[in-house]
């Protein structure tokens, strides 16, 4: 395996997005709304596509407060849907963000066909070419780093999400366990329910140029998930979901690498790469984890029965 | 000192309701509410399935919207109130398999006091194992809530609800599927909440137990069909009143009521 520069840069970028996702993962799958960020991530693209037309620019920050609002009015609609449509509310958050993505599409090859905003981009991203779009150049220790665009935003994206998490932890603990209780307290579930749902689709948006949608969904939810497996603690699932976000962008593009190469391909998608890691990591998990894992329990179930 | 005190609790009253009607969809689910709760007594609510039990306490804690009416707790809007109430909601609202403790939860009440950004503290930490050394759960504490039993889990809620230091508490269906030994430590609870002045609003649905535990009784049933002491509202008349035709079984169950006395 060759390793330049530019890998690490990659794993960078990917581990950024990894644990920026998985942040806010934690809460979207203990509030049984895991597709939630699957809904957010594909409907926020009207939004980008729109504030795009408008501003004829790909500008970030316009580019964010579309997703933002194509975000929260996905929420927003699955709700209205199932309350006033009596829909169930899998079911109107499918209504929602499909039809949102179809308009998304649409306005994009009609509206912006003519510019460099790309489909299959936004689905697959790029993250090998991310690097080379370098903004600063600091020294540190005589070294000069070359740091890319891409790599800022996401630790921007990263730390914002981090500090929302930390700021907020008793809020989301009490809203995501007991809702209606927190709101009786004063702590408004459904603001915090928006808060989340906003940060969702900034992150998607952030994250979707560099590695996709694909890998956004996974890593809103797989970590997460197998973190709850590892831990009885939310503050330590919360922590544990990083790591294996983490652990799975360095696994993923180490793999993307060497392993099409033992069976004579070159190397592959270093995002598909990123989201096969972290569901290998996840059954390992289910498997082996030390108290709920499968393996476990059933060791347990017939040392009962005995 | 005595006169005060009573002339305080003369103009607010813990609970009153004037004119309540709640509607899902345009239909209506409690219809032209109009009741007041004196201080210091342990109110159940009592009614058929569908009588709109839970609604009526969700309404009363400003959690679904109402359709007309007004709500006083001790005299002023619900939002001025909220940190004199308590709730303790139906067990199965919440997901068990929740990464927290028994002492985790138990400590969710006394966030509200709390205040956003700030940490739990010490002291409510303190507060809390206090509170489940009082519902004789104190060696489960450090225990994830799907290995609690049911019972256990009630009382762990009854816990949280402690640590709410309220004035005035709204239970939905705490006796739910418990085991004896828990209906007795909730029994236990609620006396000695009331010694110490509070109110208490619990949904109940065992009739046979309503004389025992419970010294007021609102009787509903989409519009309150009686309300008032034990004594006096819970009679075999109203309760035939309250669940109309399907009698046959309530009758003994009422019959049981009056001879139980």
């Amino acid at each position: 395996m060759e390793w330049y520069s530019i890998d690490t840069w990659i794993v960078v970028i990917a581990a950024l997005a990894a644990g920026a996702c998985a942040l806010l993962g934690n809460f979207l799958v203990l509030r049984k709304m895991s597709m939630m960020g699957d809904a957010i991530s594909h409907a926020v693209l009207p939004g980008l596509a729109i504030a795009f037309i408008v501003t004829g620019a790909r500008a970030s920050l316009s580019m964010f407060i579309g997703a933002a609002i194509a975000g929260v009015l996905t929420a927003v609609f699955t709700q209205w849907i199932s309350r006033f449509g009596k829909v169930d509310e899998g079911a109107s958050m499918g209504i929602v963000f499909t039809t949102l993505f179809a308009l998304g599409l649409l306005l994009i090859v009609q509206g912006a066909d003519h510019v460099d905003l790309d489909p299959s981009c936004v689905l697959y991203g790029a993250i090998e070419l991310t690097p080379l779009d370098v903004v600063w150049r600091p020294t540190l220790f005589g070294l000069s780093i070359e740091v890319p665009r891409t790599a800022l935003v996401l630790a921007g994206v990263t730390l914002f999400n981090a500090v929302f998490v930390v700021a907020f932890f008793k809020e989301l603990r009490i809203s995501s366990f007991d809702a209606e209780l927190a709101t009786t307290m004063g702590i408004d579930s459904k603001l915090m329910h928006y808060l989340l749902m906003t940060l969702v689709a900034v992150t998607t948006v952030a994250c979707f140029e560099s590695v996709g949608s694909i890998i956004v969904i996974a890593m809103l939810i797989v970590p997460a998930a197998t973190a709850h497996l590892l831990t009885d603690r939310l503050w330590l699932m919360v922590v544990l979901s990083v790591l294996i976000a983490i652990g799975s962008a360095a696994l993923g593009h180490m793999s993307a690498l060497t392993v099409p190469a033992w069976f004579g391909f070159a190397d592959t998608s270093t995002s598909g790469m990123m989201a096969v890691m972290a569901g290998l990591i996840f059954s390992t998990v289910m498997l082996f984890a030390p108290k709920y894992g499968v393996l476990q329990r059933f060791v347990k179930r017939t040392q009962a029965v005995k | 000192m005595q006169i005060e005190e009573t002339a305080i609790a003369c103009k607010s009253p813990p609970l009153t309701i004037r004119d309540l009607t709640v509607a899902y969809h345009r239909k209506p689910v409690i219809w032209d509410i109009d009741l007041s709760i004196p201080e210091g007594k342990l109110v159940s609510i009592v009614g058929p399935n569908g009588a709109g039990k839970s609604t009526l306490i969700k309404a009363c804690l400003d959690l679904i919207p109402r359709t007309s009416g007004e709500i006083n707790i001790y005299g002023q809007s619900y939002k001025k109130m909220r940190n004199r109430v308590g709730y303790v909601p139906q067990r199965e609202t919440v997901d068990w398999d929740f990464p927290v403790s028994a002492l985790d939860v138990v400590a969710m009440g006394t966030y509200g006091k709390l205040g956003w950004f700030r940490r739990v503290s010490k002291r409510s930490k303190a507060l809390s194992m206090e509170a489940l050394e009082r519902v004789g759960l104190a060696d489960y504490a450090h225990r994830q809530i799907s290995q609690l039993s049911g019972g256990q889990q009630q009382r762990t809620f009854l816990a949280r609800a402690l640590v709410q230091d309220a004035d005035i508490y709204f239970m939905d269906e705490p006796f739910a599927a418990v085991d004896a030994a828990t209906e007795r430590a909730i029994v236990e609870l609620l006396k000695e909440l009331q010694k110490r002045g509070k109110t208490v609003l619990v949904v109940h649905h065992d009739l046979a137990t309503v004389p025992q535990y419970f010294d007021w009784t609102v009787l509903l049933n989409m519009r309150v069909v009686a309300a008032g002491p034990t004594d006096e509202v819970f009679t075999q008349e109203n309760l035939r009143r309250t669940y109309g035709g399907k009698l046959t079984l309530l009758t003994q169950a009422a019959n049981e009521v009056v001879q139980s006395r």
